[in-house]
């Protein structure tokens, strides 16, 4: 096979790749944009196995056929809820991949300086990448605590590490015998580096790991293109860099937060936040039902509580029956609800909410003063008027979805314990607020039950 | 000449990302993100040809726990993104079909 062939198929599988993310701009046409990104990916895959430099295919292929087993029974039984960890996963597999090839590229060939930097800077990232989505799927998870956890020296420890790092990476690209002693220590460092990186950063600020180390799996296999030679790794793995960026950006403009306050400080505590005082009223599913029964337009608010309580299909059923009614019906999602970017959208896609009643915070906000009813569903934080009023409260100047607005709020909760980020909200205290207290799923259902009679 | 060319490469692709990217709009930034990983595992590539290529047993051995690791990343990408993709639906058209 010629490098021509080779050269103009991997050119095909990058084309096939831009327009499979431009397809993705749409709901209507991204299924088939995913599937002509993964038609590009079996093209690159294939045209490489039959180039002339692949002589040995028994490692290959059971590796391959392994990897395709583990991938396709994971894919398979994933609940949406555990999207988040899914993802995590697969960046760290990524990223591995992405180390064990730099590392690979420095057996079996005269290694030139450029070549040299390029496998360690894959190996850095590829590491970073693999043990931070590895502490991040474990925190997703709970498999251990989602806070952030810091210790004293912590930024000393990092900056040692670095530096450290650096020593070793300079001593290697000097001299070409320190290369296998040092590439272990250089590995081990950049897989603690990870670690690091990502114990300090608390729970609420998950999805903004997530897209980060998105990017980064990316960032690992566009170094291990330098580190090969090999161009379809570059482009491909910095279009993925990019997109990472992006959802990073936007993770953090939703929480009004620079990227280095969120990686470099727990959620801050510190700040007191303005009492709240006032009296809550709390309302039973039988007046909630009056009361929606004669709306003419609702919107739902759901967070992440309602995925948990599995809520979000008798939502959905609630949400028809209001139709039915004759009310207007639209779902309005903050940009951090749920665990990762766009997660709450995929979970009420799966329970068949359609996604042209899913409306973002910017689009809805405007019209909230002529909402009837907005239901409040395991949402906290997004929805909280401390956000906008109160100075000294930690989450001043997040931009929130403002459902106080509306003529009537209903806040489903189980107790008045706060969320993610432990501040008190007015909202529960306000004038048109009612409580409706007890499991989202039951009190959901009561209403629901209202209806049908 | 050679890192010159790349780089080249690096930076057009990096801004045509950020342009293809901008476009998405918030309701697919799950499956986004997801298909996007499914894509950063084209390191599978590299990892068949330092499996392949028999530079050595480190380089084959290396090679191939990368090609298991990849694979997982590409085959697991794109099937759960696909699964996600397909939940979402336009108003009346015709449900079911879930995998």
């Amino acid at each position: 096979m010629s490098v021509e062939v080779l050269g103009s198929v991997y050119i095909l599988a990058a084309i096939l790749f831009v327009f499979g993310l431009k397809l993705m701009s749409s709901p209507a046409t991204a299924v088939r944009g995913n599937l002509l990104s993964s038609v590009g990916m079996l093209m690159a895959v294939l045209i490489t196995l039959t180039s002339k430099e692949i002589l040995d295919y028994r490692y290959l292929a059971g590796a391959a056929i392994l990897g395709a087993v583990v991938g396709v029974i994971s894919a398979r039984r994933v609940a949406m809820t555990g999207m988040p960890e899914m993802v995590a996963l697969f960046n760290g597999s990524g990223g591995i991949a992405s180390l064990l090839v730099g590392w690979a590229a420095l057996y079996g060939q005269e290694s030139s300086a450029f070549t040299l930097v390029t496998v360690l800077v894959s190996i850095l990232i590829g590491g970073v990448t693999f043990s931070g989505s590895l502490v991040a799927w474990a925190k997703l998870s709970e498999t251990i605590g989602s806070g952030a956890m810091t210790f004293a020296g912590q930024r000393v420890v990092n900056v040692l590490l670095l530096l450290v790092l650096l020593g070793c990476s300079i001593a290697m690209v000097l001299d070409p015998a320190w290369t296998f002693p040092l590439v272990f220590v250089v590995i081990g460092l950049s897989i603690l580096l990870g670690v690091m990186a990502v114990i300090p950063i608390g729970g609420a600020d998950m999805p903004v790991v997530i897209s980060l180390l998105n990017s980064y799996s990316g960032l690992a296999a566009c170094a291990a293109g330098f580190a090969i030679n090999n161009t379809i790794l570059i482009v491909a793995g910095s279009l993925v860099g990019a997109a990472g960026l992006i959802l990073t950006n936007i993770m953090c403009k939703a929480m009004n937060r620079s990227l280095s306050n969120v990686l470099f400080s727990g959620f801050a505590a510190t700040t007191k936040a303005t009492k709240v005082e006032g009296e809550v009223k709390p309302i039973t599913a039988d007046d909630a039902y009056l009361i929606l029964e004669a709306a003419s337009s609702v919107v739902m608010v759901p967070g992440y509580g309602m995925a948990v309580a599995q809520a979000q299909h008798v939502v959905r059923e609630l949400g028809e029956l209001l139709e039915a009614n004759g009310a207007d019906v639209s779902y309005a999602i903050h940009p951090v609800a749920g665990r990762m970017p766009g997660h709450m959208n995929v979970l009420l896609a799966e329970a068949n909410v359609p996604y042209d009643q899913l409306i973002e915070m910017d689009e809805i906000n405007p019209r909230m003063e002529n909402i009837d009813v907005a239901i409040v569903i395991g949402a906290n934080d997004v929805v909280n008027p401390a956000a906008r009023e109160d100075e000294n409260s930690p989450i001043y100047g997040m931009p929130i979805i403002n459902v106080d607005y509306a003529r009537t709020v209903f806040v489903l909760k189980r107790s008045m314990a706060s969320g993610f980020s432990g501040v008190d909200n007015p909202l529960f205290f306000g004038e048109n607020t009612r409580m409706l207290f007890g499991d989202a799923k039951q009190s959901l259902s009561s209403v629901i039950a209202e209806f049908k009679s | 000449m050679e890192a010159v060319l790349l780089a080249f490469i690096l930076m057009l692709s990096v801004f045509l990302g950020f342009e293809l990217i901008a476009k998405v709009p918030a309701t697919l930034h799950t499956p986004l993100m997801s298909g996007a990983n499914a894509i950063s595992g084209i390191t599978v590539v590299g990892a068949i040809i330092a499996a392949g290529a028999d530079l050595g047993p480190w380089s084959t051995w290396l090679g191939a726990l990368a090609v298991f690791f990849a694979t997982v990343n590409v085959v697991g990408g794109y099937m759960v993104t696909d699964r996600m993709l397909s939940m979402f639906k336009k108003k009346d058209s015709p449900s079911g079909g879930d995998s």
